[in-house]
């Protein structure tokens, strides 16, 4: 910390700097974001409230809104569980091991962060519907995955995938040989050493690439309408009735089913990263 | 004691135990492969198989239908307003957040952080319940003839949502790790302060600066969901080149509707590319941006 730091009057909330322009930045920023976030958002709230308590509770305990709530979240919960296996061997083989095209592979993990959703959206549907690439043999064998909630599951792993590999990948990549030799050297078998010396330090990681798919996947629509098939109480997501309940004109409707997935989602977020900062400490990490 | 002769007396048996077997490697790499195939390779590649399953013509016929060619004029003209206003309004908050210190500063990275965490859908229906019309300024703004949602106004708007959090994210961690000190340097040798800005911190932050515009325009020109609620779909006049894809697609013209796909594929190759190369020749400018 620089020496000129002096405090700038009674209960001043900034610390003085040499450095110029705060006023100017602090400025825009506050003012950009409240314009863009802060006040949309403000008015989300509001015009929920505006449904009064009886219409809320109403609508908050449909049998559509709750089945598209059970849909939105399930499918994301899973797909971001299966992201964490994926995404911890993916991780892995890209920091541990040497194979042409490696570089290539790694650069490709963020295809789903460059790819627009619409994209990634008609292509999975060319894919798994029952017709397509991968629909038509597994329609054979009995299996229906596109318009069905496993055509949902589909496009969120897509979604996302370069989350926990992104988070996990650096981990891997500094940790120290040492212990891991040690540990062989004393005689614990391979197993051993990657379940109670390389696992540990990685699952905090493990846990914010968890949360932050699982953010990016409840929300996701794009990728999800086109294979989806949008059947209600079946395969009908969250985002998807909201849209609906706009097209019908009925803004508090619309704004209710949005403010409960935010709750449902700051929630569920809010103790994943109380979850984490607890594995952080028990590991002895800052 | 010094590395290299930590490695001189560094065990065989170590290093060989460090490695995993040989079986394990082949099923390793085989499943890590086969997922990214299944996941990636597969849905980009059936892109442009559809894109060209009647040939170049009609692919061209696809590119060059008039509502087409205005869905693309409207990305471009989308992502030329809400990129720079974002590269303005990202480095203000990188400025603020990471070279000054004041209470609730991680309130503020946080809020920042917010659009990340919200439904694209929420991000366009947040700006109808105020500007549309039934909306909080529906009718005022519409007593003046102005139109911000089924208009262009709206989909910027719905844009910057969605894309807010990109430049500053990157920029924030880079800006940190860089210090204050050549910004002291150069105002103490009495360089103003926007001089300071322009000589001393924007050649440093340039990399950066660049991978967070990648980032924010591959989103801005991709954006589905925010967009298709405050566009109205009116073709040819408030499609932009995603929503133009979902309205071919909904109407059985699949080479179409993968022909405009495709340019947005490979819109995101090419960010990509440029992504990664930036990753390997300015690594230690943008390492923060590996946090993600």
């Amino acid at each position: 910390m620089s020496a000129v730091v002096r405090r700038n009057g009674a209960g001043a909330w900034r610390e003085r700097s040499v450095i110029p322009g705060f006023g100017l930045s602090f400025g825009i920023i506050v003012t950009a974001l409240s314009l863009v976030v802060l006040i949309p958002l403000a008015a989300l709230v509001l015009k929920a409230a505006s449904a009064g308590p009886e219409d809320i509770w109403a609508l908050a305990t449909s049998r559509r809104v709750l089945s598209a709530l059970r849909v939105s979240f399930g499918v994301a919960l899973l797909a971001a569980a299966i992201n964490v296996v994926f995404g911890l061997i993916i991780a892995w083989v890209l920091v541990r091991y040497d194979f042409p095209g490696r570089r290539l592979v790694d650069a490709a993990v963020d295809l789903p962060f460059a790819l627009p959703t619409a994209v990634a959206g008609i292509a999975l549907a060319a894919l798994y519907a029952p017709n397509g690439w991968i629909g038509a043999p597994l329609a054979q064998l009995g299996i229906k995955v596109g318009y069905t909630p496993a055509g949902i599951l589909m496009a969120l792993i897509f979604i996302g995938l370069p989350f926990v590999v992104r988070t996990v990948q650096p981990v891997l990549a500094e940790m120290e040989a040492e212990l891991e030799e040690a540990a062989a050297l004393l005689g614990a078998s391979r197993w051993k050493t990657l379940t109670s010396v390389v696992l540990p330090p990685v699952l905090p990681a493990v846990l914010t690439g968890f949360t932050l798919a699982f953010a990016r996947a409840v929300g996701e629509y794009g990728s999800v309408i086109f294979i989806a098939g949008n059947i209600p109480m079946v395969s009908e997501i969250a985002p998807l009735l909201i849209f609906i309940r706009l097209e019908q004109f009925d803004y508090a409707g619309a704004a209710v089913i949005g403010v409960l997935m935010l709750l449902l989602s700051f929630i569920l977020i809010l103790g994943l990263n109380l979850l984490q900062a607890a594995l952080r400490r028990r590991l002895g990490h800052v | 004691m010094s590395d290299a002769n930590l490695a001189a007396i560094e065990m065989p048996e170590a290093r060989i135990a460090r490695r995993d077997g040989a079986a394990a490697r082949i099923v390793l790499v085989t499943l890590a492969l086969g997922f990214l195939a299944l996941f990636l390779a597969l849905p980009l590649a059936i892109v442009f198989i559809e894109a060209f399953a009647r040939g170049w013509q009609a692919y061209r016929n696809g590119l060059a239908d008039p509502d087409a060619l205005a869905a693309i004029w409207l990305t471009l003209v989308v992502a030329a307003i809400a990129v720079p206003v974002n590269v303005v309004v990202g480095i203000a908050g990188a400025w603020a957040i990471a070279k000054h210190e004041f209470r609730g500063k991680s309130l503020l990275v946080s809020l920042v952080d917010l659009p990340f965490s919200v439904s694209p859908v929420i991000a366009g229906l947040v700006f109808v319940l105020l500007f549309g019309a039934q909306g909080y300024f529906g009718p005022v703004l519409a007593s003046y003839g102005v139109e911000i949602i089924f208009a262009l106004p709206g989909i910027v708007l719905a844009t910057l949502f969605v894309t807010f959090p990109f430049i500053a994210r990157e920029l924030i961690p880079h800006m940190q790790a860089l210090g204050n000190a050549e910004e002291e340097t150069a105002l103490t040798l009495g360089a103003s302060g926007w001089r300071t800005f322009c000589m001393v911190t924007l050649p440093n932050i340039k990399w950066s600066l660049l991978y967070g515009v990648l980032l924010c325009n591959a989103r801005a020109m991709g954006e589905f969901g925010a967009v298709a609620v405050v566009s109205g779909k009116i073709r040819g006049l408030t499609t932009t080149m995603p929503l133009h894809v979902e309205i071919l697609y909904n109407e059985y013209m699949s080479v179409a509707a993968f022909a405009v796909a495709s340019l947005l594929a490979l819109l995101a190759l090419v960010t990509l590319a440029a992504k990664s190369f930036l990753e390997w020749r300015h690594a230690d400018e943008i390492a923060a941006s590996r946090r993600h």
